[in-house]
């Protein structure tokens, strides 16, 4: 049966004759159409590194003959893709090159040419000698007139020539070359002049001119940030870093937008900048009538400072005071004066977004920087664009470190607790957890203002709560003296004792049992029903509320975190390793210790939640192993094969479960190395080995087993292919010994293959399973809806309703393709939606939030039901990581290897199922 | 050299009365034609007399242009075109054309139904005039006529302002208008390309001023009615129609949306309503924000605002209010401020700026204690006075005052931003008052180093222009140019070139010599300069002639040096003899010839 072979046999093939192929092909074309044709097929499929050379040998005997511009221009760019080819060093094909280059009239073929020269350079860094004749070459063709030419001059001049060493005598050096080129006539080539070397063209009248200027200068003052400079007009000098700041800054009030946003930019990634210009950036001088004038900022501070909190009752409170001297006013912003200023005002908000992101890194590295900039930040809550106000919050969470908010500061930013877009509060509950305040007041302020909120949009609940969990923990003292009042708890009277369901309540208590962790103090101010309601929180809010040494209730004892990580880890290996002497025991024995081991491990999953991943993933792991064994050890192998149906049940769904199981492995574990990957791959084999056999025994007829069979031995070729590199550590197993057998495999008859398999399938042992650094099992919660509620969500039957649901996902990769929401109905029907790819969010890293809403329908019902709502995972093998990392050509290649094993698609179910209860009403009529 | 006239007969070191006269490349233009808020006789209007004593305006005008719509830059314009008399274009953006005429028509019933004046332009005069104008898209240049062009630049003033690029020839001129540099809540910041003009005009309102960050001013704004709105209290704000009053509702009503507020916001009714219906129409004039949005929602549908009913101010609970006019003088805001001034958990905010005398100026200054007049009467008592009696009563205000900055103009910084887009030659400023633009005058100069003026109502301004004149030049001449070598040519480096220039019917061309003397039909005369040397030398002329031509050889080497068989040298163009004198034969007479091209040949 030679066909199951024949895909590989062909691929042998023809990756020798690729430049034969090539060669035959050029020849045949008649006209430059199909030549171009044969070359835009031949530039989609790959080319080993040892047939290059060939492949451009041809190439180059092609490009002398051909009269056509089109392809000569193909053939020059496909030299240049052959020659970035892995492995093969270019330095050969130089001189072929220059040669072309000489000879060549059309100004497009020149340009390309040079390209393919600028490719070779940058392939070839340390060789001198290429260098310095692509350095005359270009120069040489500086003088051309087609713009494009010149173009590809500069670039590789800029690429290849060394800036310290002039290149020899009778070249000037690079730079001066360039700079020659900087009044060039066309914007395009003045653009390449800039790129490759800077600050006569801040002010060009193109703007990708300009654009291009600010990336210049940027560069040159990151790699040369120390020199000293001269300031023109005067005799002062300053470091180089310095005057560029300030000249990106001045184009940061540029005409253009695009360049306003590069210039707002590229100052964020300024870091070495003396805080005296970084403070200047904030700074805009204000006067009225020429008399100096405070900023409202400084009014606000100094309000602040005198005790006065609300201010502006006064008209004319801002009334100037110093007159200033008309020579010190000035206007054109010298160096960086006011740039954010500028920035955060501008009318396009990408400009603003650029500014803020800026300002975040600036104040990243200069705490005082951080605290001036704070004003500014605050004042950008209150943008028109809702991206822009929830960038500001972020960064100002990013900077909070630094930083501690002022009693009126803190009130601007708790207003926007108000904003009715989620996402914007959910920032602010962030910055707020991360907030130092300085004052009880503001603890106050802020708890009330969160209150508030909550009253307005319960669906904050956990949010809010977790924002008073931090707010509690970093300012224990501020709280204590809030203590009675928070807990209306008095000196004489008993107060009565609070619903214990109100949110708001629990909120508070948050706060306080947060606070009280570390301060031992603070519990002696509760009242009895507070301890109660403690317990009780701490049972069922557990992630809010801390454990306390508080009296008569003992603290939960944290044994379970005594182990380190190390020796959970270290239990974990040896586990595994006693596995491995598997081998050596009888099959009762075998099972048993699989099934320990099983155990062992999972326990030590729940206990130690850091390795909770690869614990789950051995057990798994383990699991599949048991059933294959357990499977193997029916008695069924020994009977005739009419007698065994019944046993025969048992084993086929051993097969499919660990079949289901394997893709488990594959797609809900993170972090997975090939070899992990490969040790799955080989047990779904195993399952598939299993499930070939059990289908020979119990099917009758010879045509669907041929025919699996084949599928099968494409299946063996396809692992072979893709784990070649994994084959060695695979010694003794199944494949292993498959592989050995395949000339008789390949050869034999189907029922011989299925005998082979049966023997091999039970003679191989159990592949160890080696652990990679991290595993990550991707989880799902569902926060909302949580299921308690019992009061129905009544609707019209025929009619929709819209269920709002809240989920957090970890460690899944993609989830907008990924993740998907299933609605099971009593009656047994199941929906699975899709979510929109806007409704997921990324709070973190390695965690999403699903915030979406399905819609739910029926036939109506007579009672209320419980429906059942839970996030799938959907995988599908084609794209599962190792097929997508073989696609890596160098050009996109469709054409590429279609694996012949067929792609299987299904989801996992990865979140506890959630009831919801609806209650579909019979339209009334 | 040709000049540029600048001369403004309003706004002249003054504000308000907008009005310039342009003179450039031999066409005159109107730039504005504003009146003047402040005065009720003739000084109101531009003094168009100057342009000419008798007879109608337009053989003198070759076109007028508005820059928006505001009262002291269109009011003028019927008085100019209908009772003066000009029959030309009119030039406007399409959003001032639309609201021009309202607040024509608002301010004429004014003047003539309430205060009762006559000899004032009538409706119809503004529909006439208004026939006249041809609308204006930004960034689209317009034929005046062969010569003239115009284009309309973004100003972000108002709604529809617009600064105006005008070119003859090669000589150029930008009028902005009112411009602002600072974009706010629902127009975008003036923009202009780096043009060059010869002159820019510029406004120069707050020459002196650098402001603070608007984004205080907002908040300021939002908290104090948020906070208002939060206690149960009414907000008053007084506004003028038009301009702001757009802005500050885009400002609540999104605020409200965010906030999720319930309570209303009133919008006194009036013109205001026609208005922003235009507002909602010209949506590419807006900010960025409003153009990319007003597919899902129209910015200017306001979900919040409403129109407002006298009865409403009694309502109980928490309201906004916007009223005009903007000084509490009079009207709707003045009604409304009397039935809420009592109450400590009001509050009005003024948005702007208050003349004295008003009580928006009384109340911003901390008074607290108003008389109002409740009706006055008068009574003739004889033939030579007349009493009036104030009915007079006391009100308490108890309610909070605000005041709220919110301007549209640019500031220094802002007009230094704008020169450094545009790059002009020379400046010109206007609209501003002259102490202050002294000293944006004396910074221009020392920043830029271009001259700046600033001339007076009535004054005129000239500026000498150097242009450049286009010639054709044919493309034989230059490939013959190229073909010499040399380095590529460079625009920033002028460069000298052999041909000749036929001045032919308006146009210029520049030609070989050969062709020129083709086209002209005329004969080539060659013009050859020649001179004589005296030497010694005893040798026979043919000798001396053969060491001349070996002593060049070995001297001028790299020069084609022939000895011709005429018994003569060429060295290139230049031809050597030599004759003996009649009476010394060792005497020998050098003749030296060569062509006119060749000027110098070093020995």
């Amino acid at each position: 049966r030679k066909t199951y072979l024949s895909p590989a046999k062909k691929l042998r093939l023809s990756k020798p004759s690729k430049s034969a192929a090539l060669h035959v092909d050029l020849c045949k074309a008649t006209n430059s159409t199909d030549a171009l044709q044969y070359l835009l097929q031949f530039a989609r499929k790959p080319v080993e590194a040892e047939s290059v050379e060939g492949v451009v040998r041809i190439l180059l005997e092609h490009y002398y003959k051909e009269t056509d511009t089109s392809v000569r221009l193909k053939i020059a760019s496909l030299l240049g893709l052959l020659s970035k080819t892995q492995g093969f060093r270019p330095d050969c094909i130089v001189d072929d090159i220059i040669n072309t280059l000489c000879n060549e009239k059309s100004h497009q073929v020149l340009a390309q040419l040079l390209d393919t020269l600028l490719v070779v350079g940058t392939e070839l860094p340390d060789s001198p000698a290429v260098r310095q004749r692509l350095v005359q070459v270009s120069c040489k063709h500086l003088s051309d007139t087609y713009f494009g030419v010149r173009n590809k001059c500069l670039q590789l001049l800029g690429c290849v020539g060394t800036v310290d060493a002039p290149l020899s005598k009778d070249v000037r050096d690079v730079q001066s070359i360039i700079s020659d080129y900087f009044g060039d006539q066309d914007p395009r080539v003045r653009t390449a002049a800039l790129k490759a070397m800077a600050c006569r063209l801040l002010s060009d009248d193109y703007e990708q001119v300009r654009s291009a200027a600010v990336q210049m200068v940027w560069v040159l003052s990151q790699l040369y940030p120390e020199s000293i400079v001269p300031i023109p007009s005067s005799n002062e000098e300053i470091r180089l870093v310095d005057d560029a700041f300030g000249k990106i800054s001045h184009m940061v009030s540029d005409g253009s937008w695009m360049v306003r946003v590069q210039a707002a930019k590229t100052l964020g990634s300024m870091l070495q900048v003396s805080p005296h210009f970084l403070e200047q950036t904030l700074d805009k001088k204000l006067m009225s009538d020429l008399r100096r004038k405070r900023t409202a900022h400084e009014r606000a501070k100094e309000l602040f400072a005198s005790g006065e909190f609300s201010s502006g009752r006064k008209w004319a409170d801002d009334a100037p005071k110093e007159k200033l001297d008309t020579n010190t006013v000035n206007l054109i912003a010298s160096g960086a004066c006011g740039a954010f200023v500028h920035g955060l005002e501008d009318e396009m908000f990408e400009v603003r977004i650029a500014a803020v992101e800026a300002l975040c890194q600036l104040a990243r590295s200069s705490p005082t920087f951080a605290e001036k900039c704070l004003d500014f930040l605050v004042d950008m809550f209150n943008d028109e664009i809702e991206e822009v106000r929830l960038q500001s919050i972020h960064v100002l969470r990013q900077i909070s470190t630094h930083i501690t908010l002022r009693e009126d500061q803190l009130d601007t930013v708790l207003a926007v607790l108000e904003d009715s877009s989620r996402d914007i509060r959910e920032a602010l509950h962030e910055l707020l957890c991360y907030t130092n305040v300085s004052t009880k007041e503001c603890i106050q302020l802020a708890l009330l203002e969160l209150l508030k909120n909550l009253n307005k949009y319960p669906t904050d609940r956990n949010s809010v709560w977790k924002c008073l969990k931090f707010l509690g923990s970093r300012h224990p003292t501020l709280v204590l003296p809030l203590v009675p009042e928070l807990l209306s708890t008095h000196p004489y009277f008993d107060t009565p004792e609070p619903d214990m369901d109100d949110p708001a309540y629990i909120a508070v208590l948050v706060l306080v049992f947060n606070a009280a962790k570390s301060c031992p103090t603070m519990p002696a101010l509760f009242s009895d029903h507070t301890f109660r309601h403690y317990a009780y929180l701490r049972d069922s809010l557990s992630h809010l509320v801390p454990p306390l040494r508080v009296l008569g209730l003992d603290p939960v004892d944290s044994g379970s975190a005594s182990g380190s990580v190390e020796s959970a880890q270290l239990f974990l290996q040896q586990s595994l390793n006693r596995i491995s002497t598997i081998q050596n025991l009888e099959a009762p024995g075998a099972q048993d210790l699989l099934n320990f081991t099983i155990r062992d491990v999972q326990r030590l999953g729940h206990l130690q939640t850091q390795l909770s991943g690869a614990a789950d993933f051995c057990a798994t792991y383990l699991r599949c192993q048991l059933l294959l064994m357990k499977a193997l050890q029916e008695k069924l192998w020994n009977m005739a094969v009419p007698l065994c149906l019944k046993q025969n049940v048992t084993a086929t769904a051993a097969a499919r479960q660990i079949l289901e199981e394997t893709y488990k492995l594959e797609f809900l574990y993170g972090g997975l190395e090939n070899r992990q990957i490969a040790t799955i791959h080989h047990v779904r084999l195993q399952a598939k080995a299993l499930q070939l056999i059990l289908s020979a025994r119990t099917r009758q007829g010879l045509d669907p087993l041929i025919s699996s069979c084949e599928k099968f031995l494409q299946e063996i070729e396809a692992f072979q292919r893709s784990f070649l590199t994994e084959l060695p550590h695979l010694h003794d197993s199944f494949v292993d010994k498959l592989l050995e057998l395949k000339p008789r495999i390949s050869a034999c008859s189907s029922v011989e293959l299925v005998k082979i398999l049966q023997t091999t399938l039970r003679q191989s042992g159990l592949l160890q399973l080696r652990l990679p650094e991290q595993i990550h099992r991707a989880t799902a919660t569902i926060i909302e809806p949580t299921g308690e509620s019992d009061n129905p969500l009544r609707f019209t039957s025929g009619l929709v309703v819209a269920l709002d649901i809240d989920a957090t996902l970890e460690h899944v990769q993609d989830p907008q393709n990924t993740v998907k929401v299933q609605v099971l109905y009593p009656d047994g029907q199941s929906h699975v939606i899709h979510p929109k790819p806007g409704d997921f969010r990324k709070p973190g890293a390695d965690r999403h939030r699903l915030i979406t809403q399905v819609y739910l329908s029926h036939t109506a019902w007579t009672e209320p039901s419980q429906i059942e709502v839970r996030l799938l995972l959907s995988y599908s093998s084609a794209s599962s990581s190792l097929s997508s990392s073989k696609h890596l050509g160098w050009s996109d290649s469709s054409d590429g290897l279609q694996s012949p094993e067929a792609v299987v698609e299904g989801t996992i179910p990865f979140s506890k199922p959630v009831k919801v209860f609806i209650m579909p009403k019979p339209a009334r009529r | 050299m040709p000049e540029i006239k600048v001369t403004p007969l309003g706004a002249g070191q003054d504000v308000g009365r907008s009005c310039i006269l342009v003179s450039i490349g031999g066409k005159n233009i109107m730039l504005d034609c504003g009146m003047h808020m402040g005065y009720n006789d003739d000084r109101r209007f531009p003094d168009f007399s100057y342009i000419t004593q008798n007879g109608r305006l337009t053989e003198f005008l070759d076109c007028v242009i508005i820059s928006h719509f505001h009262l002291d830059h269109c009011g003028a314009l019927p008085y100019m075109s209908e009772m003066v008399g000009y029959d030309g274009p009119i030039y406007m953006t399409h959003p001032t054309k639309a609201i021009c005429p309202i607040l024509l028509e608002d301010f004429r019933k004014i003047t003539v139904d309430k205060k009762g004046e006559t000899n004032f332009f009538t409706s119809q005069m503004i529909k006439d005039c208004m026939k006249k104008v041809i609308p204006l898209n930004l960034h689209q240049t317009v034929q005046v006529d062969d010569e003239l062009e115009i284009k309309a630049y973004y100003a972000g003033h108002v709604l529809g302002a617009a600064m105006v690029h005008i070119k003859v020839g090669s000589e150029s001129v930008v009028y902005t208008g009112d411009y602002n540099m600072t974009p706010d809540r629902h127009l975008g910041a003036a923009w202009i390309d780096k043009c060059r003009p010869d002159i820019l005009i510029s406004e120069s309102t707050y020459a002196t001023t650098i402001r603070d960050s608007k984004r205080c001013r907002e908040r300021d704004f939002l908290k104090k009615v948020h906070e208002s709105i939060e206690r149960g209290g009414k907000v008053l704000i007084p506004v003028f129609a038009l301009g702001r009053a757009q802005e500050l509702c885009i400002l609540l009503e999104t605020f409200w949306e965010r906030m999720n507020l319930k309570a209303p916001i009133y919008f006194s009714t009036g013109l205001t309503e026609k208005a922003n219906h235009y507002y909602k129409l010209f949506i590419t004039w807006t900010n960025q924000k409003i153009r990319k949005t007003f597919v899902q929602r129209n910015m200017f549908e306001f979900k919040h605002i409403k129109a407002f009913d006298r009865s409403y101010a009694d309502n109980p609970g928490p309201m906004v209010v916007f009223a005009t006019p903007g000084m509490l003088h009079a009207g709707q805001s003045l009604q409304i401020f009397k039935k809420w001034a009592g109450n400590e958990k009001n509050m009005v905010i003024m948005p702007g700026y208050c003349v004295q005398g008003t009580i928006g100026h009384k109340i911003l200054n901390g008074q607290r204690k108003l008389e109002m007049e409740g009706r006055a009467t008068v009574r003739k008592l004889s033939f030579t006075f007349t009493l009036t009696f104030f009915l007079l009563c006391n009100l308490d205000v108890k309610l909070q005052v605000e005041y709220m900055s919110f301007s549209a103009h640019a500031d220094a910084k802002g007009i230094m931003q704008l020169i450094r887009m545009a790059e002009p030659r020379n400046m010109l400023l206007v609209h501003g008052e002259a102490v202050k633009m002294e000293f944006l005058k004396g910074k221009i100069e020392q920043e830029f180093s271009i001259n700046c003026y600033m001339p007076a109502n009535g004054e005129t301004t000239t500026v000498t222009t150097n242009p450049s004149v286009p010639v054709d030049i044919s493309l034989n001449l230059l490939k013959r140019e190229m073909a010499l070598g040399g380095p590529l040519p460079d625009p920033k480096k002028p460069r000298t070139m052999h041909g000749t220039l036929i001045m032919k019917e308006n146009s210029l061309k520049l030609v070989s010599s050969e062709q020129a003397l083709k086209e002209l039909g005329l004969n080539e005369h060659q013009l050859r300069f020649t001179c004589r040397v005296q030497l010694q030398d005893p040798h026979s002329d043919p000798d001396t002639l053969h060491r001349i031509y070996t002593h060049l050889k070995s001297v001028l080497k790299g020069y084609t040096i022939q000895h011709l068989p005429d018994g003569t040298v060429m060295v290139e163009s230049i031809v050597i003899k030599v004759s003996s004198s009649a009476e010394d034969p060792n005497t020998k007479v050098l003749l030296l010839s060569w062509s006119y091209q060749v000027t110098f040949l070093r020995c």
